[in-house]
């Protein structure tokens, strides 16, 4: 089958690749530009952990053809900070045991980054509302939500300070 | 879980996706946000040969609100219908409703165009946009044309969209009155259980109209007209609402699936439509 030539920017970077229309876009990210940080899980629309950052939103990347996406400016978990360092988020689901397994924490973690960024300053329902696309089978989602809620706080404070 | 091959086509304005589908007929589709057809195309239950994606036609994005007169745009998104103010002013119970699709993801993709043209029954719109007798928009090689939504919807994936036509907008006039969209679904990102659209007037205590559409309880969105006749004239009292309930239970036709069985639906969707009048009613 015939491949598209696709242009995109993945975290800062422009980036060309080869592939076929009807390639997903997590298959493009993972397999074809060893982007690995989002997972596949349920490739349903259901779990959430293929969620990237696309045009400036949140969306599931097992429901995005890899010819819909070109010309797109992705970020994944991998564009949140330097391989040494933790963005503020990653700081605070360590901190409040966020995770167990870890699987779907890529995905909570790029939502939970343009979720403060729609909603800087959630109350708990409202994390649970918009984190509600992603899952999770080991935490009870208890301490996910105490971590996105102290990350806001943080980044927050963070904010105030630099005024 | 990848779809079969295909050929893609982006095209930039409405007369070039028309002329790709005309030049391609049956085996071309077009595609909006994909959140109802990529599924479908991954399980491989549709065959395309030409995917058409809207997604550079500018002339279908836009939210129009002037006055009570409201116009979106095939392509508008969910998400976008929830931060439109204007629009939230206008219609509150389309924020409600939209609100109530998918998760946040979905709803950052899914458009108002696909969830009302794929003819999905389990879509949330499509009742809504019956109880508040929208117009559809819709252009074909013999121009545009109207259809009232209250006739688009024939079964279940079909409708009176020709396989050469595009959705282009949707059109209605806003509620006067109360409105209430509500939903029952076993966990969000769900289709409903059973859902209901209400709209009525109240003037001198009384209900001067009403108009009541059911979501997932036939093989298409039902509007039940008998059941807003019952409500009109009465104070929504018990008694009146009890016969709303009734009337619409002889228009709908639900069937046992992984959602439960008939009786069930059928007592979700009396306890529904109760609770959408009382909230329709104290919002009028």
């Amino acid at each position: 089958m015939t491949k598209m030539h696709l242009k995109l920017t993945v975290n800062g970077t422009a980036v060309d690749c080869l592939a076929e229309p009807r390639e997903l876009l997590i298959h493009v990210l993972r397999e074809r530009l060893n982007i690995t940080g989002p997972h596949i899980g349920c490739e349903t629309t259901h779990c959430g952990v293929c969620t990237i950052d696309m045009n400036g939103k949140s969306v599931k990347s097992c429901t995005v053809l890899a010819a819909q996406a070109d010309g797109a400016t992705i970020t994944t978990i991998e564009g949140l900070s330097a391989p040494d360092d933790l963005h503020v988020l990653q700081t605070m689901f360590r901190e409040h045991h966020g995770l167990q397994c870890g699987f779907c924490t890529p995905g909570m973690i790029i939502r939970a980054w343009r979720f403060l960024q729609e909603n800087p300053d959630p109350t708990e329902e409202e994390v649970r509302f918009g984190m509600a696309g992603n899952l999770c089978r080991c935490t009870g989602y208890q301490n996910i939500v105490k971590a996105v809620l102290a990350a806001a706080a943080e980044m927050n404070s963070a904010k105030e300070a630099a005024q | 879980m990848i779809p079969a091959p295909f050929t893609y086509h982006r095209p930039a304005d409405i007369a070039s996706a028309l002329k790709i589908l005309g030049e391609y007929g049956d085996d071309a589709r077009v595609v909006a946000g994909g959140h109802s057809l990529i599924p479908m195309m991954k399980l491989r239950l549709t065959a395309i040969d030409h995917l058409i994606d809207l997604q550079g036609v500018e002339s279908l994005r836009g939210i129009r609100v002037s006055g009570r007169d409201i116009r979106i745009g095939a392509m508008v998104t969910q998400a976008e219908i929830l931060a439109d103010r204007a629009l939230a002013a206008a219609v509150p119970v389309l924020a409600e409703a939209a609100l109530q699709i998918a998760d946040p993801q979905v709803r950052n993709l899914g458009t108002i165009g696909g969830n009302v043209a794929n003819g999905d029954p389990g879509n949330d719109l499509p009742a809504l946009m019956q109880c508040l007798d929208a117009t559809y928009e819709i252009e074909g090689p013999g121009g545009p044309r109207d259809v009232a939504a209250r006739d688009f919807y024939d079964s279940a994936y079909v409708t009176a969209r020709a396989d050469d036509e595009i959705l282009l907008a949707v059109r209605f006039t806003a509620p006067e009155g109360g409105a209430a969209y509500v939903k029952q679904k076993r966990k969000i990102g769900d289709y409903a259980t059973a859902a209901t659209a209400v709209a009525l007037v109240k003037s001198g205590g009384k209900c001067a109209s009403a108009s009541i559409a059911m979501t997932n309880l036939a093989d298409t969105p039902v509007w039940a007209q008998d059941a807003g006749a019952a409500l009109v004239g009465t104070d929504c009292s018990p008694a009146a609402v009890k016969a709303a309930v009734a009337a619409m239970q002889e228009a709908i036709s639900p069937v046992e699936d992984n959602r439960g069985p008939v009786d069930f639906k059928r007592h979700v969707a009396g306890r529904l439509l109760a609770e959408a009048i009382a909230t329709a009613w104290s919002r009028a």
